[in-house]
């Protein structure tokens, strides 16, 4: 491995893990309790409380039970994994050659780390089609047809 | 040097390569016992509101992240100069990884 190829894959996996717990911190602690809101007592249009609106129809029911539910946990693994692949590779450096057990061992949690963000983006796509986040009074992130 | 020739591999000790990926293998479950946790037993459902708009899932994560941290730390500190059998470790943190994906499904999560 050459010195540029190896300073790019390091600040490549550096920044993934970077942007890895950006995403997981502003979903869990900016978007998730906009998602979570919990509507006033007779309310009858709940489009602004999205996991309210998921859970009044049996017909969306499984988007929250399923795909948040997976979703909002599964996610977590891919700052930890993409951390961990940075934190080794910056180490280790072209001697992981030396290493092929750490070598697999690291990139499994690479490709793990890639198939839940996956899911992660997947159902959040589609729980956003279905009910749509809306941010509040103040900040309107995803706007909403219904 | 350039940054354009092949470097010279050195024989580092594999110690803090183990540290690092079966402390993420540790949190990565940890992620998902904690979340069945929370989610079957009302007091570490309480006891996880760290931060309540976000409910539970902020204590399950914060408590995640600093158990990881923590492990990783000890373990570092332990194996920082050693060569270790990698394929024992390396199967309990591949293992602990997929029970993870496995235990955040909520089907699989509803069988407890």
């Amino acid at each position: 491995m050459k010195e540029l190829d190896e300073n790019f894959l390091r600040l490549w996996l550096i920044a993934m893990a970077a942007l890895a717990w950006l995403a997981v911190l502003s979903g869990t602690y900016i978007v998730y309790p906009w998602y979570r809101a919990v509507p006033p007592t007779g309310a009858v249009n709940l489009s602004a409380f999205p996991q309210r609106l998921l859970l009044s129809s049996p017909a969306t029911r499984g988007w929250h039970a399923i795909g948040m539910e997976w979703k909002e946990h599964v996610a977590w693994l891919v700052p930890i994994s993409i951390t961990m692949a940075a934190v080794v590779f910056s180490r280790y450096r072209r001697n992981l050659k030396n290493k092929p057990e750490l070598r697999a061992t690291v990139l499994t949690f690479i490709l793990v780390s890639f198939f839940t963000a996956g899911i992660a983006g997947f159902f959040g796509a589609l729980l956003n089609k279905h009910a749509p986040v809306d941010g509040g009074a103040a900040v309107r992130i995803i706007g909403g047809t219904q | 040097m350039n940054g354009r020739e092949e470097l010279p591999v050195m024989d580092l000790p594999n110690g803090p390569g183990a540290a690092a990926v079966l402390s993420a293998g540790i949190g990565c479950s940890l992620v998902a016992v904690l979340a069945i946790a929370a989610d079957k037993s009302s007091v570490i459902k309480y006891l996880m509101n760290f931060y309540p708009p976000t409910g539970p899932l902020s204590g399950v994560t914060t408590t995640t992240i600093v158990v990881w941290l923590i492990c990783w730390f000890a373990l570092q500190c332990l194996w920082r100069k050693r060569n270790l059998p990698l394929a024992r470790i390396r199967a309990i943190a591949v293992g602990l990884l997929i029970v993870s994906v496995l235990l955040t499904f909520p089907p699989i999560v509803d069988l407890f």
